[in-house]
């Protein structure tokens, strides 16, 4: 206790205020307590106006502790303050609270069909490697198609081939997209050729889950003066690595093509058993992505580049088969089908 | 192609495993495709080829051998038999009917050797359909207890056949394995195009020998009797050389047709062919083990046909009008340009493809002259595609046939016939030859291999790759000079020639030894695509816009055209379409005209899927042009929209239906993303269109299609329900072809600007568009931006009246603008629009 009542009075009175700011809990009540503690009539402020009636040597022993009181009251009235406001923030937080387990608002969103995306992919990569994308027709002679292909008229190759043909002699529906290789050739003979040519073909066949009528096919050729089958091979190998994979194992196995000599068909390991064998790749462990070989000097030759001096190389893939391999997809009628539940799905 | 590997280990001696041996048939193009076990056992470990069949245990299939044939005391159709299998002499019960000549003859002179199944064998189940697994266990069959059996060939896997059971050759050694005795696996081999040559057990047995350098052996021959020569016996004359190059005739007398031996049998059934007497099969038995197809005749009918006389084998063409009935017993009316096997009766056989009936080999044959001929490819597949009729000759014929085998098949052929059916074969051979085969001669350097292959050989080592292949081969200096060996025709001349050279060395070299690398050659300069990197973004931006692509088919039907294609109201007649000759179904029968008619069936099929449908499609249509054989194949763009605006939502269940304007804002978006210059939107007409709700899009003064609601007629053709259904149709090539590769854009204002809004009513006729166009017209260049913000309809602005409201943007590049400026600006627009187009402006 001190000797002067004045001091004694201010500690209650700082005792008191601080005591009553406990329950305030409302911005209201703070107000109240501002006006009762800070305010013109209160207490503290009486003492202040009392200051000047005080003996002269008290004065600034009270005046100073009063001050003190003051500061004290009003950091007190600040951190209330704070508190209440964080208090009602929350409040307000929480009663905004959703339940954000409900499904979201989509825009409406568009898609590309999946043989657009994987031909974007299969384009982009040989882009890369230098190949342009080059288009022609899908109605077609059966010159392009067949016999400057090396095909001539009952060539038992055009067998392998079930083809639809017009009612124009010798006008068909492309059975693949090798005609341009023809016109391409004599298009740029004999400048260099990198080219991949994308586009719908067509074969007489029974519509089911392996086969349709209409189908995608995307073709690369490369011609120069020195193109070799190693050159095919590594350039597919980069082809099949990036498609499916770094770790992507691939074989090339001979075959036959009318339009290629050396002919090869390319396998990829199984990357749905990774090679044990399973019903996708029919138990053997390999899946057959692609037909390839070196360009036949008689195409090259009806494309108008001499076999002496150039040479090259041309493969051959279905769209869709690597679509399916990809997504896993079951039934090639899906493509043309169109049921949205399919596309929902890229 | 089905080998049987114990037949190709009569020409080739194999240490390889299974899957070893298919790996490197595989890998030389020879594509094994399924490997079926006869007997022998399952290959060990992981392996990439697809094992099917059966493996017989040795300790419980066995050979046997019957002594006595018994009557079953309570069932006549099975016999009881007493059967020794090397240990012991036990009865065994059977039902085979071609046990029950034997029965009741006592103990057999000759035993019957059968393959005999112990207790606990697993075989197939001879009495369900297909190959059904089943062990042998201990039952009682009509009071017999029966616990093992005599087995037919589909209990053993070797063929369907279950009628009998096998009754093996004399020389079986009773008590061994009969995986040992006669244990098989049957490789089936895709025969290429190319590799004709190998559908033969001597072209696989080359083939291999040349991949393990093992030699290549010739099976001996059976001793046989000779006769008299057939000098005097026959004639040949073939009247076209380009037809037929080769015609080889041999004579055997005396024969007397039986079944063959059994293992001849069983090598025929695992090939693939159904035996059906010792002549006929030993002509069966040379083609699949040589190549060569030959042909048996009854030698006695010739000889009546030629009136006693030794007949004259003719080859020609057929006459109008002949006819011939095959050894299928159908009557072929002829063309005049098929090669036929004739005398002087008339034809005897469809030259290369199949017998006639007359002169065919029967049980009561005994003389017989064969044929062993080369003919031309391009005819046979003529004649056989022509008859629709398909053979094993005919199959190899039409890839081509060397003439050199003929004599040598005809030969082996009757060494074999002898050996199975007695007689004597006549001395000599008639081979008229007049058009022999020269086997190219090709040269190729190191530096070809090099150019060809990316790899470096030494002449010396590619002459021995060829060799390998029974290529002869001399090396001079950097330069090979291969002789085709003659038993292949697929080796060219020339440059061509080379290049077959190529892929054979390159086989033999083997493609997974084939280095990898990138082309260093130089590439060709790269060209602008700009209507690929348009069509490209083209459909990012519809995607973008919330459309759906879609790919359809581009076969269709001109009904399924007419219900886009028709006009709602008056009289259609459908174009002319790209038509096809050999349909797979009528519905898929022209090229498409219309892209539209394709997404709409799409929408259509979709419609009962999801509540908002938005396709599109680009891709060509197929007009035919007048006077030229070849269509031209424009690009297309089509777009439908129907349904709900937006995909309803757990708080938006019932969202607006998609309208004109929602179409019209994704040709909008379209074309502004594209950067189409001046493009605009203009009221129009179209026969298929609503004709309050259709409009065209137009860039400059060129009309890139149009874009409506279905006329009310139209979509009753479809199944769509009471939603509207917007449309779009647009020239793709003509729209991409105007998409810039670069455009310009605005600086962002510096000044603020002043934002107004003024309501102005005009009579309802008065299209938005000309309002518009008369706001930005008065306003100039002051005025940045002009959008419409409500249409208001009601008794306040008077019947006929409508109002629109516009916010307004003024702005000046250079300086604030002050209110005095903006309100001039106000002014003459609000004067324009009362002069010409009779506007007030609401209050
Ligand atoms: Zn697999």
């Amino acid at each position: 206790m001190s000797e002067i009542p004045e001091i004694n009075e201010l500690d209650a009175l700082q005792t008191r205020a601080l005591e009553e700011l406990k329950m305030v809990s409302d911005e209201a009540a703070l107000q109240a307590w501002r006006v009762a503690h800070l305010g013109r009539n209160a207490p503290l402020m009486q003492v202040f106006s009392r200051l000047g009636q005080l003996p002269k040597e008290l004065r600034p022993q009270v005046g100073q502790r009063a001050n003190q009181v003051k500061q004290a009251l009003e950091a007190a009235l600040e951190e209330r303050a704070a508190a209440l406001r964080a208090e009602a923030l929350h409040r307000a937080l929480e009663s905004e609270r959703l339940d954000v387990t409900l499904p979201g608002r989509r825009p409406e969103q568009g898609r590309l069909h999946p043989t657009t995306r994987t031909l974007r992919r299969i384009v982009r990569i040989f882009a890369e490697m230098g190949f342009q994308v080059y288009r022609s027709r899908e109605v077609e002679s059966d010159a392009y198609n067949f016999e400057l292909l090396n095909m001539p008229a009952h060539h038992p190759a055009r067998d392998l081939w079930d083809t639809f043909y017009t009612t124009i002699p010798g006008v068909l529906l492309r059975t693949h997209t090798s005609p341009g290789q023809i016109h391409v050739m004599r298009e740029r003979a004999p400048e260099p050729v990198r080219v991949i040519l994308p586009g719908m073909c067509y074969r007489y066949e029974q519509i089911s889950a392996r086969s349709e009528i209409q189908f995608n096919q995307v073709e690369v050729l490369a011609v120069g003066r020195n193109i070799t089958f190693s050159d095919l091979k590594g350039t597919l190998n980069t082809f099949a690595r990036r498609l499916f994979g770094e770790q992507a194992r691939t074989r090339l196995r001979p075959s036959y093509f009318p339009f290629t000599e050396p002919s090869a068909e390319m396998d990829v390991e199984c990357f749905v058993c990774g090679g044990k064998g399973c019903t996708v790749c029919k138990g053997s462990g390999w899946l057959e992505i692609l037909g390839c070989g070196m360009v036949h000097p008689t195409v090259l030759q009806n494309g108008g580049y001499d076999p002496q001096v150039f040479s090259g190389f041309a493969a051959g893939m279905g769209l869709e088969r690597i679509t399916m391999l990809l997504h896993r997809i079951e039934d090639i009628r899906y493509f043309w089908a169109n049921d949205v539940r399919f596309l929902n799905q890229f | 192609m089905k080998v049987p590997l114990s037949w190709l280990k009569d020409f080739v001696e194999i240490d390889l495993s299974l899957p070893e041996l298919a790996y490197r048939l595989t890998m030389a193009g020879l594509e094994v495709e399924e490997i079926r076990l006869v007997g022998l056992p399952m290959p060990e470990g992981a392996h990439e080829f697809k094992i099917e069949g059966l493996s017989w245990d040795p300790d419980k299939i066995v050979v046997a051998q019957i002594e006595e044939v018994m009557p079953h005391p309570n069932a006549d159709r099975l016999v009881l038999c007493r059967l020794n299998d090397g240990r012991e002499t036990l009865t065994v019960l059977t039902g085979a009917p071609n046990l029950f000549p034997y029965k009741g003859q006592g103990p057999l002179p000759r035993p019957l050797k059968v393959a005999y199944a112990r207790e606990g064998a697993r075989i197939y189940d001879g009495h369900q359909p297909g190959f059904v697994l089943t062990t042998l266990k201990r039952a009682k069959i009509r009071g017999i207890e029966s616990f093992s059996m005599v087995c037919s060939e589909k209990e053993l896997g070797i063929s369907e056949e279950h009628e009998g059971i096998i009754i093996l050759d004399e020389e079986a050694p009773v008590g061994m394995p009969l995986v040992d005795y006669m244990g098989d696996a049957v490789l089936e081999i895709a025969i290429l195009p190319n590799m004709i040559r190998n559908a033969s057990i001597l072209g696989v047995a080359r083939e291999l020998a040349a991949l393990t350098g093992k030699p290549l052996r010739q099976p001996p021959l059976p001793p046989f009797e000779r006769g008299a020569s057939i000098e005097g016996r026959a004639a040949i004359q073939i009247t076209d050389p380009e037809l037929n190059p080769r015609f080889v005739l041999g004579l055997i007398e005396g024969v007397t047709p039986r079944p063959s031996p059994y293992w001849v049998q069983r090598r025929l059934r695992l090939a693939g062919m159904r035996p059906i007497n010792s002549v006929v099969d030993a002509t069966n038995y040379v083609m699949l083990m040589l190549g060569e197809p030959l042909h048996a005749f009854d030698y006695d009918v010739l000889t009546a046909r030629a009136g006693g006389k030794p007949p004259t084998i003719i080859t020609r063409t057929a006459r109008e009008g002949e006819r011939l009935t095959t050894l299928d017993g159908v009557e072929r009316v002829l063309e005049p340009y098929m090669i036929l096997v004739t005398d002087t009766a008339g034809p005897l056989s469809l030259a290369g493809i199949m017998g006639g009936l007359e002169s065919e080999v029967t049980e009561n044959t005994h003389n017989v002259l064969l044929e062993g001929a080369t003919w031309n490819p391009v005819n046979v597949r003529r004649t056989a595609s022509a008859l629709r009729l398909s053979s094993e000759a005919a199959y190899r014929f039409v890839r081509g046939v060397h003439p050199a085998l003929a004599p040598e098949a005809v030969r082996v052929c009757l060494a074999y016939m002898a050996a199975w059916s007695g007689g004597r074969v006549a001395e000599g051979l008639v081979d008229a030859y007049p058009k022999p085969q020269v086997d190219p001669e090709v040269t190729l350097s190191e530096a070809e291999v090099q150019r060809w292959l990316g790899i470096s050989l030494r002449a010396e080592e590619v002459a021995d790759l060829l060799r390998r292949l029974e290529f002869t081969c001399r090396v001079e200096g950097e330069t090979v000079v291969a002789r085709v060996p003659p038993h292949r025709l697929d080796i060219g001349e020339g440059v061509i020639g080379k290049a077959d050279l190529i892929e054979e060395i390159a086989r033999l070299y083997g493609y997974d030894r084939l280095p990898e690398t990138l082309p260093a050659d130089p590439l060709p300069w790269q060209r602008n695509q700009p209507l690929l990197e348009a069509e490209e973004a083209l459909r990012d931006v519809l995607a973008g816009l919330g459309l759906q692509e879609v790919v359809t088919y581009r076969l269709t039907s001109p009904e399924r055209e007419a219900r886009w294609l028709a006009p709602a109201e008056g009289e259609y007649l459908p174009p002319d379409y790209v038509r096809l000759a050999n349909p797979i179904a009528p519905e898929r029968s022209v090229m498409r005209r219309s892209l539209l008619a394709a997404v709409l069936e799409v929408a259509e099929r979709n419609a009962r899927l999801t509540e908002r449908l938005a396709f599109f499609e680009i891709g060509p249509i197929f007009l035919p042009l007048a006077g030229q054989d070849l269509p031209e194949e424009p690009l297309r763009l089509a777009l439908v929209l129907s349904g709900m605006r937006h995909l309803p939502a757990w708080d938006r269940a019932e969202p607006p239906l998609a309208d004109f304007f929602d179409l019209k804002g994704i040709l909008e978006g379209m074309a502004e993303a594209l950067h189409v210059p001046q493009w605009r939107i203009e009221p129009a007409s179209h026969p298929g269109l609503h004709p309050g709700k259709c409009a065209a899009l137009y860039s400059g003064e060129r009309e890139l299609g149009y874009l409506g609601e279905l006329h009310p007629l139209v979509k009753a053709r479809y199944d769509f329900g009471p939603v509207p259904v917007l449309v779009a149709e647009l020239d793709a090539t003509a729209l991409l072809s105007l998409v810039p590769e670069r455009f310009e854009v605005q600086g962002v204002p510096v000044y603020p600007p002043v934002i107004e809004d003024i309501a102005v009513v005009v009579d309802e006729a008065v299209p938005a568009a000309q309002v518009e166009a008369v706001i930005r017209q008065a306003g100039g260049k002051l005025l940045t931006r002009v959008r419409l913000f409500d249409v208001f309809r009601g008794e306040q602005i008077g019947v006929g009246k409508k109002s629109l409201a516009y916010n307004l943007t003024y702005q000046a590049p250079d300086h604030t603008l002050t209110d005095a400026e903006a309100a001039q600006i106000r002014q003459k627009i609000i004067r324009r629009l009362e002069q010409t187009l009779g506007a007030r402006l609401r209050g």
